[in-house]
């Protein structure tokens, strides 16, 4: 008896054995087929701004970390091209849903990076307005804004509105059961979602290998029956191509896709972290041999897309940034403590009247 | 016109969703089953596969897609399947479905419905027997509500599927055919309003959901002591309504407290807390707590050993009036 085909056929699904890349090391532009590039010398210049202001927002909260004026901080450095190009493919209408690195994201979708670092400051728990930058509130329980994140795409479907949704999260979280989960469902609902992960090499000491014995990260999506796709995730062309192609994929109502853009984490997991525990000088320098920013400046300056005016005006504005979240940041004061009786309910209980009347009394007696 | 639990409870689903297009439903076999207890039986029929349906097997996937629509502008409620199997979407009750709403300083709403059959008593395999209302209590930012008879049922649904805040409600699954004369729609008092059941004079058993009915019977065969026992039903553990358990206890000065769950650190112990704190020189004995044993739901042949019933909670009440 003759098998009956398999629907979806999972050679259809599998991803490239290759990681895709557009730039290679040496900032050299490959076509590569089925990733066509529609960018325009504007976007050029956008991509390469968003990781430039990245890199210094980043540097930015690791020092107001040192100077005591962050708890803790979890760098990106080194994942600008995979967070800049995931989120550079998304359109307005369109969300993300972040685990707690996303600084680089954040700033493609119009989060004030001070208003992310004042979770990280302890000021209150979170400080922008999802609604407003369709950018969710940082996620640090492990993947569990994956779901979050197939549920908003499932009420977008529901709703019949044309809207796509990007959740992030790392190459440790996939061995979460939310991550598991949160895949299944969207296959199964065919959810407009595109999960994108960021194979940084790391959960905090746990490298790769003692977390799944799949292939890649990407081969997980055959199983759920979507698409998997590699890509060199330092390389902000096959990110964005990559995201694109996935993106549009979600947006024409086939379901959504995985993507791992594979990079590495250049800083320590977090300020708290002392990376030289479990990795080596050698490891660190092979893939500050691969920097995302380095090949691009290459490839831009070679078409002409880069000169000496542009990179002042981004400069000025990484400046800027920097210098708003210092002024935000430092000596910003906690938050009013009568308001940790707000927002826990739009209708309180009752014992909230006196707990408030407790917490003042203690106020005033300071 | 005589209604069960499960009708009420039925019907609540059906009129939320008529009023308001915006009320999803999906859990395991909610759809084209109606749910194992048949809540939400012929809902798919009437509404669509777009507004009730199947999920696959997986409860945080279920409370945590919940999460999202409910962000997305949905008013998801979901059926955990039975008490036992609602740990899994633990993590997206506690971390997310809790506090998204005051991390996100009020910017992030979830009117989300997580329901749950709850409690024993049916002869069930294990795991299908369980009371786990007090690890929900013990969170900031859910509402715990648990109805004891069929019009509180409906109103209280109906009032849970309308809240902004977060619900987790409780349905006392062995009195899911339980009886009552009413007419639905029915609309009983707000959360937060706990309801006398029985006025009484001798002392006060307080209870919720399922144990509503074991403590009116209790008071039924206490009659034959002579104790005249007042039954106050909490309808909602949080909000708790302190006024109306404390009216009572001061009126009685007695107080047991009554449910399915162990003892030990159970929601009992909260309600007890806050007589002593509330109406201590009203006590004429401490305040006593009448449940299952501190041990894990036992197997079915074993259950109406462990759980609370009349002869426990009367002894209680005795032990109570000797003090
Ligand atoms: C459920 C859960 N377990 C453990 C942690 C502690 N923790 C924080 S980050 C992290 C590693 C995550 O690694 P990965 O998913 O690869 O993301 P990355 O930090 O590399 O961006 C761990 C274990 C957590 N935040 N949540
Ligand atoms: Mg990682």
């Amino acid at each position: 008896m003759a098998a009956a085909p398999l629907t979806p056929d999972p050679a259809t699904l599998l991803p490239s054995l290759e990681p895709v890349q557009l730039l290679d090391n040496q900032g050299v532009l490959h076509e590569v087929d089925g990733y066509p590039l529609d960018l325009k010398d504007e976007d050029f210049r956008n991509l390469y701004r968003f990781m430039v202001l990245a890199r210094r927002v980043d540097k930015q909260g690791i020092n107001l970390q040192r100077q005591g004026q962050l708890g803790v901080y979890a760098s990106l450095l080194g994942q600008e091209a995979a967070q800049v190009g995931g989120a550079y493919a998304l359109d307005e209408q369109d969300w993300v849903f972040p685990s707690y690195r996303e600084m680089g994201a954040a700033l493609v979708r119009g989060v004030d990076p001070g208003k992310i670092l004042q979770l990280f400051r302890g000021t209150w728990l979170s400080d922008h307005d999802p609604h407003a930058t369709h950018f969710g509130l940082l996620s640090i329980p492990i993947a569990t804004q994956a779901l979050h994140a197939v549920g908003f795409a499932m009420g977008a479907k529901l709703d019949g509105k044309d809207l796509v949704v990007m959740s992030y999260f790392g190459d440790g979280a996939t061995s979460e059961g939310d991550a598991h989960e949160a895949m299944n469902f969207a296959a199964v609902y065919d959810a407009p979602c595109v999960f994108y992960v960021q194979n940084n090499q790391y959960a905090i000491s746990v490298p790769l290998s003692k977390q799944t014995k799949a292939p890649t990260i990407a081969h997980k999506a055959v199983g759920y029956g979507m698409p998997g796709y590699r890509c060199d995730g330092n390389d902000v062309l096959a990110s964005y191509a990559v995201a694109k192609q996935a993106v549009e994929r979600a947006r024409a109502g086939e379901g959504p896709s995985l993507i791992e853009a594979i990079t590495y984490r250049m800083e320590a997991h977090t300020t708290a972290d002392d990376p030289t525990r479990y990795r080596t000088a050698e490891e660190l320098a092979e893939w500050n041999a691969r920097d995302p920013i380095a090949r691009f400046e290459t490839f831009l300056t070679k078409e002409g897309l880069l000169d000496d005016a542009f990179r002042a005006q981004i400069d000025d504005e990484a400046k800027a940034y920097a210098a708003r979240m210092r002024e935000e940041i430092y000596d910003a004061p906690h938050g009013d403590p009568l308001e940790l009786f707000e927002h826990v309910y739009v209708e309180p209980p009752a014992s909230y009247d006196e707990q408030r009347a407790l917490l003042r009394r203690e106020l005033e007696a300071q | 016109m005589a209604i069960t639990m499960a009708q009420a409870l039925n019907t609540a689903l059906h009129d939320a969703m008529e009023a308001d297009d915006k009320v999803v439903m999906f859990g395991e076999d909610v759809g084209t089953l109606g749910g194992v207890f048949r809540i939400t039986d012929k809902l798919q029929e009437r509404f669509g596969e777009k507004r009730c349906f199947d999920t696959p097997l997986a409860e945080s996937g279920i409370v945590g897609t919940a999460i999202g629509m409910a962000m997305y502008g949905y008013k998801p409620v979901v059926e955990m399947q039975f008490d036992g199997f609602t740990y899994p979407a633990f993590e997206q009750i506690v971390s997310h479905l809790a506090k998204m709403p005051n991390r996100s300083r009020g910017t992030v709403q979830l009117p989300v419905v997580v329901r749950i059959p709850y409690g024993g008593g049916i002869g069930a395999v294990e795991h299908h027997s369980e009371s786990p209302e007090a690890f929900f209590s013990h969170v900031a930012g859910l509402k715990i509500v648990s109805p004891g008879t069929p019009s509180d049922g409906y109103s209280l649904l109906r009032r849970a599927i309308d809240s902004p805040d977060p619900v987790i409600f409780f349905e006392p699954k062995r009195r899911y055919w339980l009886k009552e004369d009413a007419e639905l729609p029915v609309t009983t008092e707000p959360f937060g309003t706990a309801v006398v059941r029985r006025q009484g004079t001798t002392a006060t058993l307080l209870a919720y959901g399922p144990m509503v009915r074991t403590a009116l019977d209790t008071a039924k065969a206490a009659e034959e002591e002579g104790w005249d026992l007042e039954v106050v039903d909490l309808r909602t553990l949080n909000p708790f309504d302190a006024k109306t358990v404390v009216a009572s206890v001061a009126k009685t000065g007695h107080a047991v407290v009554i449910h399915e769950a162990q003892v030990f650190a159970g929601f009992g112990a909260e309600v007890a807390a806050q007589i002593t704190e509330r109406a201590f020189y009203d006590l004429e004995a401490p305040v006593l707590r009448v449940g299952g044993f501190d041990v894990p739901y036992p197997a079915a042949k074993l259950e109406e050993f462990f759980l609370p019933d009349t002869d426990r909670i009367l002894d209680a009440v005795e032990r109570s009036l000797s003090f």
